[in-house]
């Protein structure tokens, strides 16, 4: 394309009154090799809308399905830890009340033993009476 | 409507979007955080957009609004993004401007432009909607669309001669 009519175009396009079309011309022509060397600013200036164009969203677009995946996670979380603590609660609850029976039943033989050495101690004296009267008493003969 | 139906609805724009939401976030990850928490309130406003003439133009307008919020509540909690030490990196139009020196200053030009002339000059000369679409988008006069456009392209030129002559010199 003659330079002219690129100038021509440059000068519409600056007071923004190309159309789409006649700007796709003035990218053509800066696209190509042979730039006229006045216009060597305008280059740059297409190069970078060239460029531009090329860049890519490259990320998968999510719509709201994770994010309620990760609610009911959260939530079903939430029972399994207050299920867990609560059984735990009760499990610690049982071996309390166990080791309470454990203690008292404890208490009561030791006092059953108690009551038991003191009977035995009973016993040795009575046993001491036994011998006693046997020396007094003569036995009789077989 | 379908998810399949919605995503052949949208996917036709999505890169459109990214790419309006990355010209005002500046960042890359933000941008996909944009485009990705856009669609996902396009797909929440599905019922409504079916009433729309034009879902694209209606996209790029929702997307505007988006990225103004989050540049908002960016300042507000003090937390700006400098668009100055901004430095991207590891995409791929990056390195390839890294490449090419006079391609990089044009993205700088763009980028201290006003945020309505950005707006323009990416809708139009990036993404070529018609001046009719962008006062859409925008909710401008078309008038007021060409004006801020004649604005930013004269901008930039004259910009890339002053580089172009400074290089010389």
């Amino acid at each position: 394309m003659e330079s002219n009519r690129i100038d021509q175009l440059l000068v519409k396009y600056l007071d923004a009154e190309t159309t789409l079309k006649e700007e796709a011309l003035l990218q053509d022509y800066f696209q190509n090799s042979n730039v006229a060397p006045h216009l060597e600013e305008y280059r740059a200036l297409f190069g970078y809308f060239a460029e531009s164009k090329t860049e890519r969203y490259t990320k998968a677009i999510q719509l709201n399905t994770e994010q309620k995946n990760l609610k009911w996670l959260s939530v079903a979380a939430s029972v399994v830890l207050l299920f867990s603590v609560y059984t735990g609660y009760q499990n610690n609850q049982e071996r309390k009340e166990a080791q309470i029976a454990f203690k008292s039943t404890q208490k009561a033989f030791q006092l059953l033993s108690k009551n038991m050495n003191k009977g035995t101690a009973a016993m040795a004296y009575l046993g001491a009476y036994e011998t006693t009267t046997n020396k007094i008493f003569k036995q009789p003969v077989k | 409507m379908t998810q399949s139906e919605f995503l052949n609805m949208v996917m036709p724009f999505k890169d459109k979007v990214f790419r309006f939401s990355k010209r005002l976030l500046v960042s890359t990850e933000e941008a996909e955080d944009a485009t990705q928490e856009l669609f996902l309130k396009l797909w929440k406003n599905r019922e409504k957009i079916s009433s729309y003439k034009n879902v694209e133009a209606f996209a790029m307008t929702m997307t505007k609004n988006y990225c103004f919020d989050r540049l908002k509540s960016k300042q507000a909690s003090n937390l700006s993004l400098v668009h100055s030490n901004y430095k991207e990196t590891g995409t791929s139009l990056d390195k390839k401007t890294n490449l090419n020196d006079s391609v990089s200053i044009v993205h700088q030009l763009i980028a201290k432009l006003p945020e309505q002339q950005r707006m323009i000059i990416q809708l139009r000369d990036v993404e070529q909607y018609e001046y009719e679409e962008i006062g859409e988008m925008l909710d401008l006069k078309q008038t007021a669309v060409r004006v801020a456009l004649s604005r930013a392209r004269k901008t930039i030129k004259q910009q890339l001669i002053k580089q172009h002559n400074y290089g010389i010199k």
